[in-house]
C-alpha cells in the first residue's frame, strides 16, 4: 500500500477549509453598509461555495482512501500513521483505521457536503447573516476534521482529546445558530458531555498507569489484553461507559438530545445524531469492548436491559412528540439502543449489524432531520399539528420524506432494515429474551413514523400549507443522494458488510466470548 | 592585630536573576528622587520591563550547569538554586513581564490603572487636583519589582528565615499596591486594609510556626531541619504544630480554603493590571514554596500532614467552585475560579508522587498564562458614560453581554483563557490539569481526582455562562431595565459599529460603542499596546503549549528534582 498520509490529510483538508473561510475577505462597504441594506454582498456566495468545494474535495479524497484501504484485509488497522506527540505524557500522534472506521468516516465525508447545501439558505433571512452563515460553515468544517481524527485515532489520549475538543465546535453550532431556547440546549449539551468525558479522563490516566507506560504508552495497542485486576477493570469500564453512555444517547442519559435537537439548526442535528453519537457506540465497540473484556462480559446483563429499554422508552417518547424535530431525537434514542444491543450481545452477526446500523442510522436519520429542517424553513413551525395534507401541497417533498421514514422503520430494500435485522438475529443466539422484546421497537417505529406521516401529510389540506414551494432541485439533490445510497446499501449490502464484519469478529475475539453460530446469516444478502 | 578578614563568598552569578530584579526595585527608587517627573515613567517603564527580561535571559544561562550538577546552594545555604527554583524563576520573571505589561499600559488621555495620588483621601480635592495636574504614581513599578524579587526568593529560600523574609518582600508591596486603583477607590482601600490585616496575621502565625519549628529541630537550615524530622522524638508534636503553623502561611498565600476569605475582595478592589500580577505570580511562589516544604524539607512527615492537605484541596475545590457559580462580577469570578484552581494544584501536591513537581510547574504556568490574559482583557472592557468619556471597567457580567457579536477578536480570546480554565482539550490547561491528576491517580489520590474532575466539570459551567454571555446573548435582551430603549447614541468619538464589523477594523479602533446598558455603554479601549501584546503572548503561550507542550515539559521535567 502507498504510504501517503490519507488520515491526516483527511483531518487536515476542512481545519484548512476552516481558516479559508474565516481567512475570507469580507464584503466590502460594510463600513457604511447599515441595517437596511440587505443587498448580498459578494462574500457570502463564495463562502458557501467554498465550503462545498472543501467538502467535495474531502469525499472524493475519502473516496480514494476507500480504494487504498486493503478490504481484503478489512479486520485489521491499515492506512496507519504514527508519530510521537508527547512522549513525557507517553502520548502518539497515531491515526490508521479497520473496516467499521473506515466507513463511519466515509459515510460523515457523503453527509457533509450534503449539510453545507441544506444550509444554503439557512442563517440568510435575517441581517448581518452571510457572516453567520461564514462562521456556521466553518464550523462544519472544523468539526469535520474531530470527526474523522475521533475515528481513526489510536492513541488514547489522542482519542480523548478529540473528544473532549469537538465539543466546543458542536456547541457554537447549538449555541450560536439555533432556536429560542438554544442557549439552555448548549450549555446541556456541553455540561452533560463535559460531566462524561472528565470521568473518562480519570478512566483515561488509571489505564495509563496500569499500563506498559513509556513514551507511547497511550496507544490502544498497548493497553489492549492487560490483564488488570476484575475490580479495577470493572470501574474504568464504568468510567469509559458512562462517557459514551451520555454521547450516544443511552437511557437513562439521553436528556439532553432531545433539546440540543430541538434546537439545533437541522444541519448541525443531522451531524450532531448522524455521526457524533456514533462516537459512543464506537468507543464502546472500539474501546470498552477490546480494552476491559472481561468488564464487558461482567456488565452486558445490566447493559442490556438499558438498551432494550432506550428502545422501547424512546419509541414510546417519539410516539407522544409534537416537535418533529424531538420525535426524531427520540427515535434515535430507539435506534441507538438497537446499536447498543448488537454490540453487547456478543455475535459477530449481531456486532456487524450494530456497525452497520451505525452507518445506516447516520444516513436514514440524517435525511429526517434535513427534511424536516426544509418543513420548518416553509411553515416556520415543526409542530406536527401545524401541518396537514401536506401530500397535496408539496408532493415531492411528501416523497422524499415517506421514503426516509420508511428507512427510520427499517422497511425491507432499505438499509436499515439490514442492519437491524443483523442486529435482532445475532442477539437472538445469546440474548433471546431481549431480542423478542426488542422486536417490539420496530412495531412501535412503524407507529411512530406512520402516524407523523399521516397527520402531517394526509387529511384535509391546512390552510396555512396552502402555496408552500415543493422540494427545490437543491433540497432534491440533498436527500436524493441519501435515499439513493439506502437503496444501494439496501439491496446490495454486502461490499460495507464485509467492511465490518472482520473487525467484528476481531472484537469478539478480544472480548473472549465464543462467537454464537450465525444464524440465518447471509439471509439478509 | 586584627585577624585577616576574609570576605564570604557569595555565588553571584547564580542569584543574579533575583539579583536583577530586585536591583531594578532599588534603581527605581532612585529615579523617583532624582530623574524629572515628565522622564520618570518612561525610565520606570524601560526598567521595569528590562529587569525581568534579563532575569528570564539570566536563568536560561544557568539552566544548563544546573541541570548537569543538580543546582547550587548559595550564601551558606540560604538560597538553593536548583531545578524546580529555576523553572518557578523562569515562570515568575516570564509572567512578571506581562504583568509589568499590563501596569505600563494607559488608554487615550494618559490614564493608566492607578490613582494620581494614592496618600489622597478619596473624593477630596486634593485628590481633585493631583488628577488635574496629571501627576502620575510612578512607585508602582519599583514596588512590582521588589514583589517579585521577593516571589523568586520565596521558592528558593534554603532556610525558614529567609522564607519569611522573603514572604514579607513579596507581601508588603503587594499591600500598597492593591490600594492604588484610581477607580472605586474606597473599595480598593478597603482591598489592601483587608489584605494587609489578614496577611499580617498569616505572616505571625508563619513566623510563629518557625519558631516551633526551630524549637525542635535547633536549626533553621533546610537540610538539618530534614536530618532532625528523620528521627522520631518526643518533640513530635511540637514539630507538627509548627508545619501546621507553616502551612497556614503558606496556604493563605496561595489562598486555600479555608484561608481564602481575602482572596475575592482584594482580587476585585485591586488595580486589574495588579490583580493579574497576583493571581498568577503570587500562586507560582507561593507554590514552589510549598513544593519545597512538603517535598524536600519535611518529606518524613507526609503522613502528618497529608489528611490536612487533602481536606484542604477538597474544600478549596469545592468551595471555590460553588461560590464561583453565583457570582455576577467578572473580577470576582475570576477570584473564585483562582481558587478552585489552587485546589486542583493541591492535588497535584497531595499525590506525593514524583511526577507531582513537574506535573505543578507545568499547571501553575498554564494558569498563570490564562490568569494575566484574562485580567488583562478584563482591563480593557469599560463602561462608557454618558456624555462619552470613558470611565471604570465593565466588571458586572451582564456589561459583557454581546461582547462577542461587537468584539469577536478579543471575546475569542477571552474564551480561548475561559477554556484553558475550564480544561478543554488543546489548550495549555487540559495539559496542566491532566498532569496533576495523572500525578494525584498515580499516587493513590484517585478520589481527589474524582472530585477534581466532577468540580471541573461544575465550574466549567461559570466558565461557559461567560461565553454564552458574550456569544449568544444580545446586549439588550439580557436585563431590559427601564432606560434599555436607548438606540446606542453614536459617541462623537468613534464610530458606532453595532454587527461586529471587520475583527482587525475592530480591534484597532479606538473604541466602539456597542452596548446600550442603563446610563453606561460597554466600551473595549485599545490602549498604548502594552497590555495587547500581553494578551497575545498569554494566548500564544495557552495555544502552543495546549498543542504541542513538548518542549514544555522537557524542559520543565527534565530538572524538577529538589536539592536535599
Amino acid at each position: 500500500m502507498s504510504s501517503f498520509p490519507w488520515l491526516t490529510t483527511l483531518i487536515v483538508l476542512p481545519l484548512l477549509g476552516a481558516v479559508v473561510l474565516w481567512a475570507l475577505p469580507r464584503p466590502a462597504a460594510r463600513g457604511e453598509a447599515t441595517y437596511s441594506s440587505d443587498a448580498p454582498a459578494p462574500g457570502p456566495r463564495r463562502t458557501r461555495e467554498v465550503a462545498f468545494g472543501f467538502a467535495v474535495v474531502e469525499l472524493v479524497v475519502t473516496a480514494l482512501a476507500v480504494v487504498a484501504f486493503d478490504t481484503s484485509k478489512a479486520g485489521t488497522v491499515q492506512l496507519t500513521e504514527t508519530h510521537s506527540w508527547i512522549p513525557a505524557f507517553g502520548v502518539s500522534y497515531a491515526v490508521g483505521v479497520n473496516g467499521l472506521g473506515l466507513v463511519l468516516i466515509a459515510m460523515s465525508a457523503l453527509l457533509v457536503p450534503l449539510v453545507v447545501l441544506a444550509a444554503w439558505r439557512e442563517q440568510g433571512s435575517e441581517h448581518g447573516a452571510s457572516n453567520r452563515l461564514r462562521q456556521y460553515l466553518a464550523l462544519v468544517l472544523l468539526l469535520q476534521a474531530f470527526i474523522v481524527a475521533v475515528f481513526a485515532a489510536r492513541d488514547l489520549f489522542f482519542f480523548y482529546l478529540v473528544f473532549e475538543a469537538m465539543l466546543i465546535p458542536v456547541y457554537f453550532m447549538i449555541g450560536g445558530f439555533g432556536g429560542l431556547r438554544r442557549r439552555y440546549a448548549a450549555v446541556k449539551f456541553l455540561l452533560y458531555s463535559l460531566a462524561g468525558g472528565l470521568i473518562m479522563l480519570i478512566g483515561v490516566i488509571a489505564l495509563y498507569l496500569h499500563g506498559p507506560g513509556g513514551a507511547d504508552g497511550f496507544l490502544i495497542d498497548k493497553l489492549t489484553g492487560l490483564s488488570l485486576d476484575p475490580t479495577l477493570e470493572r470501574w474504568l469500564f464504568i468510567s469509559f461507559f458512562v462517557a459514551f453512555a451520555i454521547k450516544a444517547p443511552m437511557f437513562p442519559l439521553h436528556t439532553w438530545l432531545p433539546d440540543a435537537a430541538e434546537q439545533a439548526p437541522a444541519g448541525t442535528s443531522t451531524l450532531l445524531v448522524g455521526v457524533l453519537d456514533k462516537v459512543g457506540t464506537f468507543g464502546m465497540l472500539t474501546l470498552c469492548l477490546p480494552l476491559f473484556p472481561h468488564a464487558s462480559r461482567w456488565a452486558a446483563p445490566v447493559i442490556i436491559v438499558l438498551a432494550v429499554v432506550s428502545i422501547l422508552y424512546g419509541a414510546l417518547l417519539a410516539i407522544g412528540q409534537q416537535d418533529m424535530y424531538r420525535l426524531v431525537a427520540y427515535t434515535s434514542v430507539s435506534h441507538f439502543g438497537f446499536i447498543v444491543l448488537g454490540i453487547f450481545a456478543f455475535t459477530s452477526t449481531s456486532i456487524s449489524g450494530s456497525s452497520f446500523y451505525m452507518v445506516n442510522h447516520g444516513f436514514s436519520t440524517g435525511a429526517l432531520f434535513l427534511l424536516v429542517g426544509f418543513l420548518a424553513a416553509r411553515r416556520g413551525s415543526v409542530r406536527i399539528d401545524a401541518f396537514g395534507g401536506l401530500q397535496r401541497a408539496v408532493p415531492v417533498l411528501a416523497g422524499l420524506f415517506l421514503v426516509v421514514g420508511l428507512s427510520a422503520l427499517a422497511l425491507p430494500g432499505l438499509s436499515p432494515f439490514v442492519s437491524e435485522f443483523l442486529v435482532l438475529v445475532g442477539s437472538f443466539a445469546t440474548q433471546p429474551a431481549a431480542a423478542i422484546v426488542a422486536t417490539l421497537g420496530v412495531v412501535l417505529a412503524a407507529l411512530y413514523i406512520l402516524w407523523m406521516y399521516q397527520r402531517a401529510f394526509h387529511g384535509p389540506v391546512n390552510a396555512a400549507v396552502e402555496g408552500l414551494a415543493d422540494a427545490s432541485a437543491r433540497e432534491r439533490w440533498v436527500i436524493g443522494p441519501l435515499i439513493a445510497v439506502m437503496l444501494v446499501l439496501g439491496f446490495v449490502p454486502g461490499p460495507a458488510l464485509n467492511l465490518v464484519r472482520p473487525a467484528a469478529q476481531v472484537t469478539i475475539t478480544q472480548v473472549g466470548v465464543t462467537d454464537a453460530p450465525a444464524v440465518a446469516e447471509g439471509s439478509a444478502q | 592585630m586584627i585577624a585577616a578578614f576574609t570576605a564570604p563568598h557569595v555565588a553571584w552569578t547564580a542569584i543574579a536573576p533575583v539579583v536583577i530584579v530586585l536591583g531594578a526595585g532599588v534603581v527605581g527608587v532612585l529615579v523617583e528622587a532624582f530623574v524629572p517627573a515628565r522622564f520618570r515613567r518612561t525610565v520606570q517603564v524601560v526598567l521595569a520591563i528590562a529587569a525581568p527580561a534579563a532575569a528570564v535571559v539570566a536563568v536560561a544561562a544557568l539552566w544548563q550547569g544546573v541541570k548537569q550538577t543538580g543546582g547550587t546552594s548559595v550564601l551558606g545555604g540560604s538560597v538553593l538554586v536548583d531545578g524546580p527554583t529555576l523553572v518557578t524563576w523562569l515562570v515568575l520573571a516570564a509572567l512578571g513581564l506581562l504583568s509589568v505589561l499590563l501596569v505600563a499600559d494607559r488608554i487615550e488621555g494618559g490614564e493608566d490603572a492607578f490613582a494620581p495620588s494614592v496618600a489622597a483621601v478619596p473624593g477630596s480635592a486634593y485628590e481633585e487636583q493631583a488628577r488635574a495636574a496629571g501627576s502620575m504614581q510612578t512607585e508602582v513599578y519599583p514596588l512590582v519589582m521588589f514583589a517579585l524579587g521577593g516571589m523568586m526568593m520565596f521558592p528558593a529560600a534554603g532556610d525558614l528565615l529567609t522564607l519569611f523574609v522573603a514572604l514579607e518582600v513579596l507581601s508588603l508591596p503587594l499591600y500598597l499596591l492593591a490600594g492604588t486603583a484610581r477607580r472605586r477607590r474606597l473599595l480598593s482601600q478597603e482591598a489592601s486594609m483587608k489584605y494587609f490585616l489578614l496577611g499580617a496575621f498569616a505572616s505571625a502565625l508563619f513566623l510563629f510556626g518557625i519558631a516551633l519549628i526551630y524549637g525542635y529541630a535547633g536549626s533553621i537550615r533546610f537540610s538539618d531541619i530534614t536530618t532532625a524530622t528523620a528521627t522520631p522524638s518526643d518533640l513530635d508534636p511540637l514539630l507538627v504544630i509548627g508545619l501546621l503553623f507553616l502551612l497556614v502561611g503558606l496556604l493563605f498565600k496561595i489562598g486555600a480554603v479555608p484561608f481564602h476569605l481575602w482572596t475575592p475582595d482584594v482580587y476585585q478592589g485591586a488595580p486589574t493590571p495588579i490583580t493579574a500580577f497576583m493571581a498568577a505570580c503570587t500562586k507560582v511562589a507561593a507554590f514552589g514554596a510549598l513544593l519545597r516544604v512538603v517535598y524536600a524539607v519535611f518529606p518524613g512527615l507526609n503522613w502528618d500532614i497529608n489528611p490536612v492537605l487533602w481536606i484542604v484541596a477538597i474544600a478549596t475545590m469545592v468551595v471555590g467552585t460553588v461560590a464561583a457559580l453565583v457570582q455576577n462580577d467578572v473580577k470576582r469570578l475570576l477570584a473564585y475560579s483562582s481558587i478552585a484552581h489552587a485546589g486542583f494544584v493541591l492535588t497535584g501536591i497531595v499525590a506525593f508522587d514524583e511526577r507531582g513537581i513537574a506535573a505543578v510547574l507545568i499547571y501553575l504556568l498554564a494558569y498563570g498564562a490564562a490568569t494575566v490574559g484574562a485580567f488583562g482583557i478584563v482591563s480593557l472592557v469599560r463602561e462608557r458614560s454618558a456624555d462619552g468619556s470613558v470611565v471604570g471597567e465593565a466588571t458586572a457580567l451582564s456589561q459583557w453581554a454581546g461582547l462577542g457579536r461587537s468584539h469577536p477578536v478579543l471575546a475569542v480570546t477571552f474564551t480561548l483563557f475561559l477554556l484553558s480554565f475550564a480544561g478543554i482539550p488543546l489548550t495549555a490547561g487540559f495539559i496542566g490539569k491532566f498532569a496533576v491528576f495523572s500525578a494525584a491517580v498515580a499516587g493513590g489520590a484517585w478520589p481527589l481526582a474524582l472530585i477534581g474532575v466532577l468540580a471541573s466539570a461544575a465550574a466549567a459551567f461559570f466558565y461557559v455562562r461567560i461565553i454564552v454571555l458574550m456569544f449568544f446573548t444580545e446586549a439588550q435582551d439580557d436585563e431590559a431595565t427601564g432606560e434599555a430603549p436607548v438606540p446606542a447614541p453614536a459617541p462623537a468619538v468613534a464610530p458606532a459599529d453595532e454587527d461586529g464589523g471587520s475583527a482587525v477594523a475592530v480591534a484597532q479602533r479606538t473604541a466602539t460603542a456597542t452596548v446600550a446598558q442603563r446610563t453606561t455603554t460597554t466600551v473595549v479601549v485599545r490602549g498604548e499596546g502594552f497590555a495587547t501584546v500581553a494578551i497575545a503572548v498569554c494566548a500564544i503561550v495557552t495555544v502552543v503549549v495546549g498543542i504541542d507542550p513538548t518542549p514544555v515539559l522537557d524542559l520543565i521535567g527534565g530538572v524538577a528534582k529538589f536539592l536535599p
